[in-house]
């Protein structure tokens, strides 16, 4: 068994492709090299990430494929999945060693399984669009907690700066602790050590809340409510559309009326 | 902003809920200058009600005042029902909160009739003018069109809306002035028509000119209720078809009537609103607009009604057994897109996969094709299973019939209700 580890980034993931080809061998597993999967097996080598080498991966792949493709396998690596390095590597080998391009050969089924991870991860940040609630604080940053399945906060940050351009903002990933700040002009990576937000609700502090932000949140509510037509109603719709993973951080489905 | 508020955003909510479009797409309009918002072209929903529809904009009524008294309008004249109205500044403050909280897409704003069309157009229009100027709001904004408001109030207002919509409501115009004598089709055809003309205008001039600001960039939609006349499907789908086609609409909504107000005796009673109705003209609306179907190859004088057992597609598939079997691996894509169980996603997927080799049933299935209904249709390489034309059209509905599963406290449904509500309302 030929084990590889990197430091499970994508930059790291390019570097391993670029060392594959260069040592003319293929692992048959890959994991992370901070021990996130238990491995029986010796581990015989180690990635180290290289910007050059991921690179010139990089631009070897967008020579075989278009862009899309390759925006397709980033977002495929952030679902995380087990062992989706490995189905990453094979189309990356399945691209580079073919003569013509396979890209839209739906026909084979791995490229049709990259094909719809990437729909499912797509998806997941479409949702943390729809479904992400900013509170206010008293200082004038907008706070939202966030909850996604795949790693996907990355995919979004373009949208709220452009469309958030004039107020700051955070959006913070609970599952992964790290999210971005917004501060008008640039968005950096953060990282909570203490915070004063409800894990269970993802509500912030009444402290430092503004003044007027329960108030919103109960106009929301009822605007939610009011806008049921009960003739109609249909909860396995409702659910289908609004999974219950997401309610916890909706403030139209929180019930607690303070 | 306070509890006044709260109480006016409930009633004139309220009022609002029973307009269906709450779409958001369409619009591409980009945020200028550190402003706030922009559009997303695909449109984007942020909530789902309990009755399981989009929650995409803040939908609401300037006022539920109105002078029109249609039957089957909540907030007509002659009900006895709380009314209000907001202030430009309430709404537009309302507006802006909620989209900096990722609430919403931005604001559907309609209205009850006050005064004259043309003056309720005038303040509808003020709130859009005040969000797109004074507070520099680049989302999506939505406004109604008065029936019967004049071309230059209506220009006006799409000068600051993406879209803008005339409910048509009733889809002939002798059961509309039954039930609605305030409206006829000309107090609604003739804005429709300013709308379009101003669309055209728009584009003409935008080649011309980089700098001609935008009109309605979204376009226009309406509105059908089905159910409260006894126009038929037929009837329904020629107009939507001359919608699309003539007026050049983005959509056209159907909306089941649902009895609210029960004492009118132009009115149907009905159990529940038509809802099964409602879903198969959706589908026959997506066959129209995606799938390239005629009308009247989906209801026509001889099959004036919808199939409520089956979807539009099938029954035009057993209607017309001699089209069938389709091969997959060589039929143009507007013919794959005629086979039950393959939508336009898979049907995609199949054309640009056939040129790496034939496609065999396994595929198809992993690309998302209902096998079960395809199957019948359809030729590709080894897939043996008898063809329609060997089963007989009219032995094979009841193969896609759905099982009913009978709950257990449904069991006495079919049973006649000797006492419902309905009984004493009438």
């Amino acid at each position: 068994m030929n084990v590889w580890t990197y430091d499970k980034t994508f930059e790291g993931f390019l570097t391993l492709v670029f060392d594959c080809y260069e040592m003319k061998t293929f692992p048959d597993k890959i994991v992370g090299n901070i021990t996130d999967q238990a491995c029986i097996f010796p581990r015989n080598y180690d990635v180290v990430s290289n910007e050059p080498k991921a690179k010139r991966v990089w631009n070897g792949l967008h020579k075989k494929i278009s862009n899309e493709s390759c925006q397709m396998l980033y977002h495929v690596f952030l679902s995380e999945i087990p062992d989706i390095e490995l189905s990453i590597l094979n189309y990356i080998r399945k691209t580079f060693e073919s003569k013509v391009n396979i890209e839209l050969n739906f026909g084979d089924k791995y490229i049709l399984e990259m094909f719809k991870i990437n729909k499912k991860v797509s998806r997941e940040a479409h949702r943390i669009i729809m479904f992400v609630r900013f509170q206010k604080t008293a200082d004038d940053i907008y706070y939202a907690s966030f909850d996604p399945k795949y790693n996907v906060l990355p995919l979004v940050i373009n949208h709220f700066e452009y469309r958030f351009a004039d107020q700051k903002w955070v959006i913070y990933d609970t599952r992964r602790n790290y999210g971005f700040y917004y501060d008008l002009k640039n968005t950096s990576e953060i990282k909570f050590t203490t915070n004063s937000i409800d894990n269970k609700t993802g509500k912030i502090d009444a402290n430092i809340m503004d003044k007027d932000e329960q108030l919103f949140q109960e106009l929301w509510k009822s605007y939610f409510n009011s806008m049921c037509i009960k003739e109609r109603i249909n909860p396995k719709l409702h659910m289908q559309l609004l999974p219950k993973r997401f309610w916890k951080y909706l403030i139209e489905k929180q019930t607690s009326i303070s | 902003m306070n509890e006044d508020v709260l109480k006016k955003l409930e009633i004139l909510a309220g009022a609002a809920k029973y307009d269906v479009s709450c779409a958001s797409s369409g619009s591409n309009r980009n945020n200028t200058g550190k402003g706030i918002g922009n559009t997303s072209p695909m449109g984007i929903c942020h909530s789902f009600t309990e009755d399981g529809r989009c929650i995409s904009l803040l939908k609401i009524m300037l006022t539920n005042h109105c002078m029109y008294d249609c039957a089957y309008c909540a907030n007509r004249r002659s009900n006895d029902i709380k009314r209000t109205a907001f202030s430009v500044n309430q709404l537009t403050e309302l507006t802006i909160s909620f989209y900096r909280r990722n609430y919403i897409e931005g604001l559907f704003l309609s209205s009850g009739v006050v005064k004259s069309p043309d003056h309720t157009m005038s303040l509808m229009t003020r709130v859009a003018k005040e969000l797109r100027t004074l507070h520099r709001f680049n989302g999506y904004i939505h406004l109604k069109s008065i029936p019967g408001a004049s071309p230059e109030f209506i220009r006006e207002a799409g000068l600051y809306a993406d879209r803008l919509s005339v409910n048509i409501e009733i889809p002939t115009e002798t059961n509309l002035k039954m039930l609605a004598p305030d409206k006829d089709y000309t107090s609604i055809f003739s804005p429709m028509n300013s709308i379009r003309q101003g669309i055209l205008a728009n584009k003409e001039d935008g080649k011309k000119f980089r700098s001609t600001p935008k009109f309605v960039p979204a376009g226009q939609s309406t509105q059908l209720i089905i159910g409260a006349t006894p126009d038929n499907d037929n009837q329904i789908l020629t107009l939507a078809s001359h919608l699309y086609k003539q007026q050049q609409l983005k959509r056209v909504y159907y909306s089941g009537y649902i009895p609210i107000n029960t004492n009118d005796s132009r009115l149907p009673v009905l159990d529940k609103p038509p809802l099964v109705r409602e879903n198969r003209l959706y589908q026959s609306d997506w066959l129209m607009r995606f799938y390239f179907f005629r009308a009247d190859e989906i209801v026509n004088d001889k099959h004036p009604n919808l199939d409520l057992e089956i979807d539009p597609k099938l029954s035009y598939a057993l209607r017309n057994p001699w089209l069938f079997p389709i091969d997959v691996n060589k039929a143009a894509y507007e013919l794959i897109l005629r086979v039950p169980g393959i939508g336009v996603k898979s049907a995609k997927l199949i054309i640009m996969a056939r040129h790496y080799g034939r496609v065999n049933s396994g595929q198809l299935q992993k690309m998302g094709v209902v096998m079960k209904r395809a199957r019948y249709f359809i030729t590709c390489n080894e897939l043996s299973s008898p063809k329609i034309n060997e089963l007989k059209p009219e032995n094979m509905k009841q193969l896609f019939l759905e099982k009913p599963v009978i709950k257990k406290k449904d069991k006495y449904a079919g049973q006649l209700k000797l006492f419902t509500d309905n009984h004493f309302s009438n």
